[in-house]
């Protein structure tokens, strides 16, 4: 059998080809985005990015009520903007087979939150499948897929970032098609009005208890007998991390936590004398094995943030592990703007004063830290308009004169913001809004997105442009600037913040992943006064050696805006 | 059998996750078990780069613990001190010869003296080779091979066959640059012996 080393995203997208997956949508989002790009490789599957995680699980559960197998994708937080469709499509059910990846981001490598998405089974009434590398994560696709059909209810695949990021060696098959069944009228069953869905919440609360009797039976939730005394309960990435620790335990190895396979964990657990739950975040299983009446040792000792990795179980075995460390005080490195990224000549002109700025998510949240300090807030998708709408309305009341300014990115504007914008427009708030227009969805990898013209296969389509919806939806001042001239757009921009009346500003220049390097810059040390203010700038590309600027060539792209805010005219 | 644990790192966009891609699939060839780990998104842009990589007949955990990194496979050299908690007291540090300063630094928020960067290394770290794949690579003509230049100097240390790393740079690498690779794996390769 033909074999291939795959992150556990791959794994899903190959799973999803052997299933005879029809139909595929998402919305990027780190861990999840290479599920979406690596189906885009298989023909045979539609696919999509949808403008937001809601619309994608909506497009994916239409597909699903047409008899074809149907899958969405997401990041953990995506799954809260999905949420409503969710609750609903565990009532309606599917028809082919229907699947909803969450990858979730323990440790917060690039996201706002830690949640457990574990929990929206139990909440939402929907299986939840663990898989614990690249192997696991293809074959349960194919699993789900099964189980949706048997049970007539969708399934969740529950990823997190070393999962979906790990590669493993994983045996390859054919794909199966499955056909396509076609839509078929059932009005009770697809439409939720009070009376039909009285009906179907009873029919889900039956499926949840055969769900469980399967769970029970589940072949995947496995046991590995090796001690008569220590039995270790773990689930997705973390019993990986617990089999390197705990090498002579028994271990019962959870993938299906909900419905949680209780019969299996009571027999089981009732031969143990100590028994220790490992698993990432919250205390999902720690809680149901407790609810069976056992004593358990899990998040008592282990912490319920940051990931997890083989180190921090060693507290089982023995207290105060902390060894001296090696590494010095370092500089931290973090991340930061790249060397011409367009989104650094906006908030050249934002930095450190005394405006209130909301922000919101992609690679320009970044405009918070060192040196620009342009960035207050950083909530959810969307949230940089309807924050700075709320602020507005007490901040008049209450004569605070501070511009409000709100700063949101092309890609997310589409995903969130357009109903920000239109109550922002509607209840009349005084709001500068930059549209920050890279031409991409910049963090995730350079996605395409309804302002770019092309679809996730490559196709044209028709482009939509921020300023066309801003002027549609009867904004007065619009804007549409280039941020490398850094110059011209102060004229522009210090009015705006005078005047602070409401108005939108498109920065568009793209990402500089999609252009050509244009040759680097260089400083004239003999004209450069070593003034610093190209340092400002916060340019990585720029440094201050032997009081002169001095610009790395291996990192310069040559954008220029360091030409732009020397006043002196040392760099050509 | 034991596993083998390599952890690389650099900074993003200097190669990390394509040097852990390509050695993760030629430890596969050569019929091991292979686990390797890395973060995406935001973590990566500009910052601190690390890749897991691990190999043997059988792996769980895809993260290295602490101290139990045989090869520390660096493509800057405050990257290197930066992950030196997880080498084995015997392991080895194969480093770049330059460091890039953090942007913290390069904008007078913090100060750090490099100079302290190679004393700390020899002094704690029985193993260490420097390799300035950097320069290497300029002189090819490319600094972007520099991460392939430090792949053909590990693989002195591996047992694996010369033709499986060719194998695995052709499926990889896109043709108009598979040439200049190629020559970046077989200069780094050679540096050992001079």
């Amino acid at each position: 059998m033909a074999k291939a080393l795959l992150s556990g995203n791959e794994a899903v997208a190959r799973g999803a080809y052997e299933a005879g997956c029809q139909v595929a949508c998402a919305y990027p989002g780190t861990p999840s985005t290479e599920i979406l790009e690596e189906i885009s490789k298989y023909k045979e599957i539609y696919c999509e990015w949808s403008v937001n995680e809601k619309v994608a699980l909506e497009v994916a559960l239409g597909a699903s009520l047409t008899g074809a197998r149907s899958l969405c994708a997401m990041k953990h937080v995506g799954l809260n903007v999905a949420s409503d469709p969710l609750f609903s499509s565990a009532y309606i059910g599917v028809n082919g087979g229907f699947i909803i990846v969450t990858c979730d981001d323990p440790g917060m490598h690039s996201s706002q939150n830690e949640q457990d998405n574990r929990f929206y089974g139990l909440f939402a009434k929907i299986p939840v499948l663990c898989p614990s590398d690249s192997q696991e994560a293809k074959d349960l696709v194919i699993k789900a897929f099964e189980i949706s059909e048997e049970f007539d209810i969708p399934v969740i695949l529950r990823m997190t970032t070393r999962v979906s990021h790990c590669k493993s060696v994983v045996s390859l098959g054919e794909r199966k098609e499955k056909g396509i069944k076609g839509y078929k009228k059932d009005v009770s069953k697809t439409n939720l009005l009070p009376q039909f869905a009285k009906r179907r919440h009873v029919l889900l609360e039956e499926k949840i208890e055969r769900l469980k009797e399967y769970s029970n039976n589940f072949v995947y939730n496995r046991f590995e007998k090796r001690s008569d005394d220590l039995l270790v309960i773990a689930d997705g990435v973390a019993y990986q991390y617990a089999k390197e620790v705990f090498k002579d335990a028994s271990f019962l190895k959870l993938t299906m936590v909900y419905p949680f396979p209780d019969k299996l964990v009571t027999n089981i657990c009732q031969n143990y004398k100590e028994i220790i739950v490992v698993e990432e975040v919250d205390p999902f299983i720690e809680l149901m094995v407790k609810s069976l009446g056992f004593k358990v040792k899990g998040k008592d000792y282990l912490p319920k943030f940051d990931e997890l990795n083989p180190d921090k179980l060693k507290v089982f075995i023995k207290r105060d592990t902390k060894e001296e460390a090696k590494t010095d005080n370092l500089p931290r490195r973090p991340p930061a703007l790249c060397p011409g990224c367009p989104h650094i000549g906006t908030f050249y002109l934002l930095q450190k004063k005394d405006y209130i700025i909301t922000g919101d998510i992609g690679c320009y949240t970044l405009g918070a830290l060192a040196p620009h300090y342009a960035m207050d807030t950083c909530v959810c998708m969307g949230a940089s308009i309807t924050l700075a709408c709320g602020i507005e309305k007490v901040n008049k009341r209450i004569n605070d004169g501070r511009p409000i300014i709100a700063i949101i990115g092309d890609s997310t504007f589409f995903h969130m913001g357009l109903p920000g914008l239109l109550n922002m427009v509607y209840n009349k708030c005084d709001i500068i809004l930059f549209i920050l227009d890279n031409e991409t969805t910049g963090m995730t990898g350079h996605q395409d997105h309804p302002g770019t013209g092309k679809t996730l296969t490559g196709e044209e389509t028709k482009r939509i442009l921020p300023e066309d919806i801003a002027r549609a939806c009867g904004v007065e001042q619009v804007y549409v600037l280039n941020p490398y001239k850094i110059k011209e757009n102060k004229k522009i921009i210090d009015k705006l913040l005078k005047e602070k009346k409401q108005a939108v500003v498109v920065m568009r220049e793209p990402c500089i992943f999609l252009k050509k390097r244009e040759k680097p810059k260089e400083v004239d040390i003999e004209l450069c006064t070593g003034c610093k203010l190209c340092i400002r700038l916060g340019c990585p590309a720029i440094s201050y050696e032997d009081s002169k600027a001095k610009i790395n060539k291996i990192f310069c792209v040559g954008c220029g805006m360091c030409i732009e805010v020397c006043p002196k005219g040392a760099i050509k | 059998m034991r596993i083998t644990n390599i952890l690389i790192c650099g900074i993003g966009g200097q190669g990390v996750l394509l040097f852990s891609d390509i050695l993760g699939e030629v430890a596969m060839e050569s019929g091991f078990l292979v686990k390797k780990s890395e973060v995406k998104g935001m973590a990566q842009r500009g910052g601190s780069v690390i890749s897991h990589l691990r190999f043997g007949k059988e792996v769980y955990s895809p993260l290295i613990p602490l101290k139990e990194a045989h090869f520390l496979v660096s493509m800057e050299k405050v990257e290197a001190l930066r992950y030196l908690d997880y080498l084995k007291d015997d392991g080895i540090l194969i480093t770049d010869d330059f460091y890039v300063p953090p942007l913290p630094v390069l904008i007078g928020e913090t100060e750090f003296d490099f100079s302290i960067i190679d004393k700390n290394l020899k002094e704690k770290v029985k193993n260490l080779y420097y390799v300035p794949c950097q320069e290497m690579a300029k002189e090819l003509g490319d600094v972007r091979v520099s991460n392939i230049i430090l792949l053909g100097f590990l693989s002195n240390f591996l047992d694996f066959k010369l033709e499986d790393y060719f194998k695995v740079l052709e499926r990889n690498i896109k043709k108009q640059y598979l040439e200049i690779n190629k020559k970046a794996f077989l200069k780094g390769r050679e540096f050992f012996s001079q």
